[in-house]
């Protein structure tokens, strides 16, 4: 589905990320995992476009898109839910589904899809009408994920859902995240949170410092103890 | 009786005319940090247009205004690409420049292409008539200016609120990274933006041409100066208080030339800005402005 060969991201002379390779599966849910400023954040964004890189390759599905534009990259069927949720906090909760959908052509398919989410999220539904910069951190969460899945994706790119939230929210969302694999969704999961992305996570790549340390399942951090300590803590 | 309604009226169609150049201003700065002073030019191209029409033969009234609009519209969507978008990465100070140096250029391509001196447009004078309201007597003009400006702030807030570009307009004000991760192209919001501040300034051509009857090179000029301080009343970047702002500019500029005394008149000008200051020392961030949040980490 996705592969990525030898990606580097530079801000001015500081590398963020360094020759970095990863490949995700049809089906698949892969965990990116590491310390704060590792290079995470950097590789969503060079995947969706957001940054350009410095070099490396980039291909989904085949199709080469390291030097297409995000729009067009949504449009081959990625998306990303970025970190720290970017819901359009001055648009409705409505008006944020409905963006979701800005690529797809079949209003009623769109329709049927927001009152999926609706069903599902039931805060949602109470809160249609609001801004939703009132929601709470969890509920904006939800409907960020929600937003991204409108566009009907091939893969979803993850970034840090479980940032600035209640444990106990934490744990609904990867349930979540644990049901959209199931439904055979590809996925891609940037985490510090190790415990709850290792719950379903078919694969995980572990990076410090922009560079790849580890790649395996994910019993293998388990067997490396020190290596889970080092890079990600308890 | 009779004048207090005319000033009223005055307020109201001044108010009207500041509102829709302050929303253009601002529906272009809200999505893309651009103070577009170049917007007065837009305004002197849609004029110099229906001149340039008129005196190729164009007689129809109807079409002269269509064709302002257009113009307008046209003007600020080729502002955009070709000077706009190159720099649109730059910091907010290289945007500001060449919005001046695209004012400075075109209104100098007025003056050698056509002429320094003001032109004389007549197409449009049939617009400004006096009505009569039983023992009222109004300006056509005016009363026009009011419907038309109030029409068309509707259609605008249905189109933000309602289609999907308007959508994406209002979300880009706040977050244009995550628009594009909606799969939304941003040339296309950000062409949307412009189209629709050129036409808002089409508009406000239509009655300017046809309040003076000719068209000069420094046409918008002093008009876009107004709009900036309506944007700066209302908070800049805000849609509604651009609209706001320029509202009640208009009532503060009417107001003042009816409570000064004749020989006084000409402090209007100073003391609409001691009133403005005043209320910016009270609110800062303008009537709706809003301060920005600085917290979550930029994608």
């Amino acid at each position: 589905m996705l592969s990525v060969d030898n990606l580097v991201v530079r801000y001015g002379a500081v590398s963020a990320v360094r020759d970095l390779s990863l490949k995700v599966g049809r089906g698949e849910l892969v965990a990116l995992l590491g310390p704060n400023g590792a290079g995470k954040s950097s590789t969503i964004n060079a995947l969706t476009g957001l940054v350009t890189p410095a070099s490396g390759r980039i291909v989904l599905d085949g199709q080469d898109i390291s030097r297409v534009r995000t729009e067009d990259r949504i449009r081959a069927g990625l998306t990303s839910t970025p970190e720290g949720r970017h819901i359009f906090a001055n648009l409705t909760v409505g008006e944020n589904l409905r963006l979701g959908a800005a690529i797809r052509r079949d209003p009623k398919g769109v329709r049927q899809d927001i009152e999926r989410f609706l069903a599902l999220f039931p805060v949602l539904s109470e809160r249609y009408g609001q801004a939703a910069g009132t929601l709470s951190g969890g509920e904006q969460q939800m409907l960020a994920i929600a937003r991204s899945l409108m566009s009907r994706p091939k893969l979803l790119l993850l970034d840090e859902p479980s940032l600035g939230l209640a444990p106990k929210i934490v744990v609904q969302i990867f349930d979540f995240i644990g049901e959209l694999k199931a439904e055979g969704l590809t996925l891609l999961v940037v985490e510090q949170n190790a415990r709850q992305a290792l719950r379903f996570a078919d694969r995980v790549y572990v990076v410090s410092a922009g560079t790849l340390r580890h790649s395996g399942p994910p019993s293998s951090l388990a067997d490396e103890h020190g290596l889970f300590n080092l890079y990600i803590g308890g | 009786m009779d004048y207090a309604l005319q000033q009223l009226l005055n307020a109201l169609a001044f108010g009207a005319e500041y509102s829709l150049v302050a929303l253009g201003l601002a529906v272009v700065f809200s999505i893309m940090g651009l103070v577009n002073f170049a917007h007065g030019e837009i305004i002197g191209v849609s004029a110099y247009s229906v001149f340039l029409a008129a005196a190729l033969g164009l007689t129809s009234p109807i079409v002269a205004v269509l064709l302002a609009v257009a113009a307008a519209a046209l003007a600020a969507v080729a502002f955009e690409r070709v000077a706009f978008r190159p720099v649109r990465y730059a910091p907010t100070t290289t945007g500001l420049l060449t919005a001046f140096g695209v004012s400075i250029v075109v209104q100098n391509l007025f003056m050698l292409l056509i002429s320094p001196k003001p032109q004389s447009v007549s197409i449009l004078n049939g617009l400004n008539q006096m009505w009569f309201f039983g023992p009222f007597a109004v300006s056509s003009l005016q009363v026009m200016e009011l419907i038309v400006s109030g029409l068309t702030i509707l259609a605008l807030v249905l189109f933000l609120n309602r289609s999907t570009l308007g959508l994406a307009i209002r979300a880009a004000s706040r977050d244009f990274a995550t628009v594009r991760l909606m799969g939304i192209k941003a040339n296309r919001v950000i062409a949307t933006a412009f189209a629709i501040s050129g036409a808002l300034a089409g508009i406000a051509a239509v009655f300017i041409i046809a309040r003076r009857g000719s068209v000069s090179p420094d046409l918008g000029f002093s008009l876009v100066l107004k709009a900036f301080v309506a944007c700066v009343i209302g908070g800049f970047g805000s849609l509604a208080g651009a609209a706001a702002g320029g509202m009640l500019l208009g009532f503060i500029e009417v107001g003042l030339l009816v409570a000064l005394p004749q020989e006084y008149g000409g402090f209007k000008d100073a003391l609409t800005y001691v009133i403005i200051v005043a209320l910016l020392v009270y609110r800062p961030e303008g009537l709706l402005g809003q301060r920005v949040e600085l917290g979550d980490k930029e994608i």
